[in-house]
């Protein structure tokens, strides 16, 4: 890993008045099926404001699913989620961004024919107000507006260490970069929770070690909750604070690295004894 | 060596925000301004107004109109026509009902005619993605032509069933109407498609540009960072139908002077269609070069083997005008799917480092 | 009321009373279904084996008629010009795979969308260079179709079938049967069914791909020519046909893009719902026309209650 500078994450966390350690995120007894199919069958968990959660499972679990569930993409048919003290099972998942819900996809989804700093940007679209009128003229409100939320992206650039390729479509960007950028998109939106899916997922052993870096920055420096899905287990032992672990759509274990790593139902599902 | 811009530093995130960042650019656009607003009114002929300028000017600014929707927000429209056309019977009604009213601003209030049609008919897109999209402005396309034919009071029941440009004056000076001189009408439609122009621009690099663009290459990944996908989709409707909607206006009251339903039928909007393609979608710039190409790919098919000695009918040019349109159209999807205004961009990157590539 | 009585009683009224002309409207606008269908199914042949969505259908119906009529024209004995007309069709697929497919491929949907919109604007061009823009007529007669009518009195009264229609529709279902037979039978077939669903399981077949794109173009060409023939004994030759062959597009939303049941179904279904409404509605009520946008304005109603059409799948949205 190679030394860098001091990052001081100026971008102020989300003050969401919940103390470290409380819980943030509730999810209770979520079922969701497609056309009879299940996908999830009646899990529940939490996640406490702070902590690096991880979510794993082996191929199939309902993983993706669950973070799906949680920032409003699919509706499940029973159960809840319960964030930042409010109750709902569904909404529009532009609504669970207002609320602070922020994520990162799988495969990557990011907007390819727009550059490095305008996916980033458009992070940011919730907080920007200015109306078309004012756009319009550029000049002025608007202008200042603009470059007001380019400072706060231009500090997540430098922090991700990807200041060359600001202006480069992220098309044109090899994986690992566009996994980066997709991470700045999100810290763009200065979530309290930040949901990532597999963020090191086809990475070679030096940029896993740069993405572990950034998550446990963002994690420590500015106190954002994580809640995580990875494949990579001794990444996700060494991450984490607590450990959910889904098979087949339910909850077969949960708890600190170290004990999920020991648990017998943990250790027959990952070497595929029958059910 | 004419197009460096290493000195060109930029202190402030405002200086990065300028029109043109590289000086070169702001030259060359100012010399292009000193030439359409100088030197063409100097020297062009009324035929080269009236065949060239005037045409290659509104059918640019429909192609903006048509880009918007199509090349920043990723929705196909195949109805441009018949929102021109709601532009051009709005802005006839307008002046029918207000003769007092100037005419640029009974222009731009008909766009917002056009606007809310194209609202109306962009509704659909918050369910119908894709090519099943098409259909809905396809829809559009024949059931608002067949309404200007059929609705009388649109064309203040005129037998003929076409719609007659009235005189109007403007300080004093006729620019529409068939007293009106080219030249007048020239500076009119120069002036309406700077200022849309502009204002296209401010749009297009702001937030709500960047909400399109977004919506356009992944539109459930912009659901996922916040954006509401049907203030997107509907606002680049709107913007997009009340641009079309004044160019349709133009189209009508300073260029072809009288105009019947069947004008504004698939053809036009395929014809724009075409400018916005060979053009670039996704590019301002160029909706001005593909209508340049279009409205004089014609002419020189007219006029050049006629120098040679191989004068060709009226009817052949048609043809080979079709048949080449649809060459160059398949050519520029293979070379460079993104247009004329690519072009420009690679050239300017060369510029930029010439003559020391290295 | 007065107006209440004329939209929902009268129309209906007028059918019971004289279901002979009923029979007849019907029978109308179940011939100009049977081309609609026509056309949708060359584009769903298209569309389910490469995803293109080809735009350039329609003017494939007129450029192969335009071929057959200008071949005649210039001394070809009609039965000699079909070979030869479908000869021009099969170097056109190959063309067309060869200098835009295969440049293309890979590229986003919507750049090939837009580059059949070029393939159309060429052919019209081509075809109008060579042939001349002007109206031409069918050579309906020349290749043996009969061209008399039969008159049926059903409930006491008087409906007149041409001949022709007759034989267009026969001609049809034959050509949809033998389509079928080859898509499910023949190996060629199988792998254009599975290249739809996965492009590596097709290719392990061991058909290259623009074998098969230039098989499928080429088939789509057959049909084209088919739809050309039994149109243009109809209503004439020329690119005025174009707007009547974008009418494809309505009956493949409705049927969804995929379906080859959707297509049959939906070209029928439009093909008789225009005629019925334009006679009994269209007319008495707005003025006639209403042909021009019905079938649009109907898709488009259809796709809001169900937006992958009446036979497509259910969309799941993944990310």
């Amino acid at each position: 890993m190679n030394a860098h500078p001091d990052h001081h994450i100026i971008v102020a966390p989300d003050d969401d008045g919940i103390a470290k350690g409380a819980t943030l995120m509730e999810v209770k007894n979520v079922s969701l099926s497609f056309g009879g199919v299940k996908a999830i069958t009646d899990i529940s968990f939490d996640v406490r404001k702070g902590e690096i959660r991880a979510i794993i499972g082996p191929n199939g679990a309902g993983k993706t699913s669950m973070l799906n569930v949680i920032n409003g993409f699919y509706t499940p048919q029973v159960g809840t989620i319960t964030f930042r003290g409010q109750e709902r099972r569904a909404m529009k998942p532009h609504h669970a961004v207002r609320q602070g819900i922020a994520r990162t996809f799988q495969n990557v989804a990011l907007f390819k024919g727009m550059s490095t700093l305008d996916n980033i940007m458009a992070g940011r679209s919730v907080k920007m107000k200015r109306s078309i009128g004012w756009q319009m003229l550029w000049h002025g409100p608007a202008l200042a507006e603009e470059i007001e939320h380019r400072e706060k992206v231009e500090e997540i650039i430098d922090f991700l260490e990807i200041e060359h390729i600001r202006r480069t479509p992220v098309g044109k960007l090899p994986y690992g970069l566009q996994k980066r950028v997709e991470l700045g998109r999100a810290l763009a939106m200065e979530p309290s929770l930040l949901l990532l899916d597999e963020p090191m997922a086809g990475m070679n052993l030096e940029e896993k070690e740069d993405m572990s870096r950034f998550i446990l920055d963002v994690n420590q420096q500015r106190g954002t909750t994580i809640a995580l899905i990875e494949h990579d287990m001794g990444v996700v032992m060494d991450l984490s604070d607590r450990v959910v672990v889904l098979d087949y759509g339910k909850k077969i274990a949960d708890g600190p690295p170290e004990e999920v790593k020991n648990n017998q139902a943990v250790i027959d599902a990952y070497l595929g004894v029958p059910h | 060596m004419f197009y460096r811009v290493a000195g060109q530093y930029k202190t402030s995130y405002q200086a990065d925000y300028a029109l043109f960042p590289v000086k070169q650019d702001a030259w060359l656009l100012a010399l292009v301004l000193i030439v359409a607003f100088v030197v063409f009114p100097l020297t062009a002929s009324d035929f080269m107004f009236r065949a060239l300028l005037i045409p290659v000017l509104i059918y640019a600014l429909a192609a903006l109109g048509l880009n918007i929707l199509t090349g920043y927000a990723g929705q196909l429209s195949l109805g441009t026509g018949a929102f021109m056309g709601v532009g051009a019977y709005a802005c006839y009604k307008i002046v029918t009902i207000f003769p007092e009213l100037n005419i640029i601003v009974a222009i731009a209030l008909s766009g917002f005619f056009s606007a809310a049609v194209g609202v109306a008919f962009g509704l659909p897109s918050l369910r119908i993605k894709g090519f099943y999209l098409a259909i809905a402005t396809l829809a559009a396309q024949f059931f608002l032509v067949w309404l200007f034919q059929k609705w009388g009071w649109l064309y203040n029941y005129n037998a003929s069933g076409a719609i007659q440009v009235p005189n109007t004056q403007m300080f004093g000076i006729t620019v529409t109407g068939a007293r009106a001189s080219a030249m007048s009408q020239y500076f009119v439609v120069l002036s309406v498609v700077c200022i849309v122009t502009f204002l296209a621009i401010n749009v297009t690099r702001g937030r709500i540009g960047r909400t399109w663009k977004a919506v356009r290459d992944m539109d459930i990944a912009a659901e996922l960072v916040g954006i509401n996908l049907m203030k997107a989709k509907l606002s680049a409707f709107f913007v997009s139908s009340y641009i079309v909607g004044i160019a349709g206006a133009l189209f009508v009251f300073l260029w072809r002077g009288a105009a019947e339903a069947d004008l504004f039928d698939i053809q036009l909007s395929f014809r724009v269609l075409f400018i916005a393609i060979i053009g670039g979608l996704g590019s301002i710039l160029g909706n001005y070069l593909g209508a340049l190409l279009i409205v004089a790919l014609p002419v020189i098919i007219g006029t050049v083997p006629a120098m040679f000695g191989l004068p060709i009918s009226s009817a052949m040019v048609e043809h080979l005008n079709t048949m080449i349109i649809g060459a160059l159209i398949i050519g520029f999807l293979i070379v460079e799917p993104h247009g004329l205004a690519r072009f420009w961009a690679v050239i300017r990157e060369k510029l930029i480092i010439w003559p020391f590539p290295h | 009321m007065e107006r209440l009585h004329s939209i929902f009683v009268a129309p209906f009224a007028d059918m019971v009373a004289a279901p002979d002309f009923f029979l007849q409207v019907v029978w109308e606008g179940l011939v100009s279904g049977v081309l609609y269908a026509l056309i949708a199914l060359g584009f769903v042949l298209i569309f389910k084996s490469s995803r293109i969505f080809n735009f350039a259908q329609g003017i494939m119906v007129v450029f192969a008629a335009l071929t057959l009529v200008g071949l005649h024209e210039r001394g070809v004995p009609a039965l000699l010009a079909v070979p030869l007309t479908l000869v021009v069709m099969f170097f056109l697929a190959v063309a067309i795979e060869r200098v835009v497919l295969r440049p293309l491929v890979n590229q986003p949907d919507i750049i090939l969308f837009m580059a059949t919109i070029g393939v159309t604007l060429f052919l019209i061009g081509l075809g109008e260079t060579i042939f001349g823009g002007e109206n031409k007529v069918m050579i309906t007669s020349e290749l043996g179709i009969p061209t008399g009518s039969w008159i049926m009195e059903p409930f006491g009264g008087f409906v007149s079938i041409e001949q022709k229609d007759v034989t267009a529709v026969v001609g049809a279902v034959l050509l949809v049967i033998a389509l079928l037979v080859f898509l499910n039978k023949s190996k060629m077939g199988r792998a254009i069914r599975a290249l739809g669903d996965d492009h590596q399981a097709a290719l392990s077949v061991g058909i290259s791909l623009s074998t098969i794109w230039v098989i499928v173009w080429f088939i789509s060409g057959i049909i084209a020519l088919a739809t050309g023939i039994v149109w243009g004994a109809r209503a004439g030759v020329s690119f005025a046909l174009e707007v009547i062959a974008l009418k494809a597009l309505p009956v493949l939303m409705l049927g969804g893009l995929e379906s080859v049941t959707g297509a049959i179904v939906g070209g029928l279904a439009i093909g008789v719902l225009e005629k019925v409404f334009e006679i009994y509605w269209g007319q008495p009520l707005l003025g006639g026309n209403t042909e021009a946008w019905f079938a649009y304005v109907l898709a488009l109603l259809v796709l809001l209650v169900r937006p992958q059409g009446l036979f497509g799948e259910k969309i799941i949205e993944r990310v």
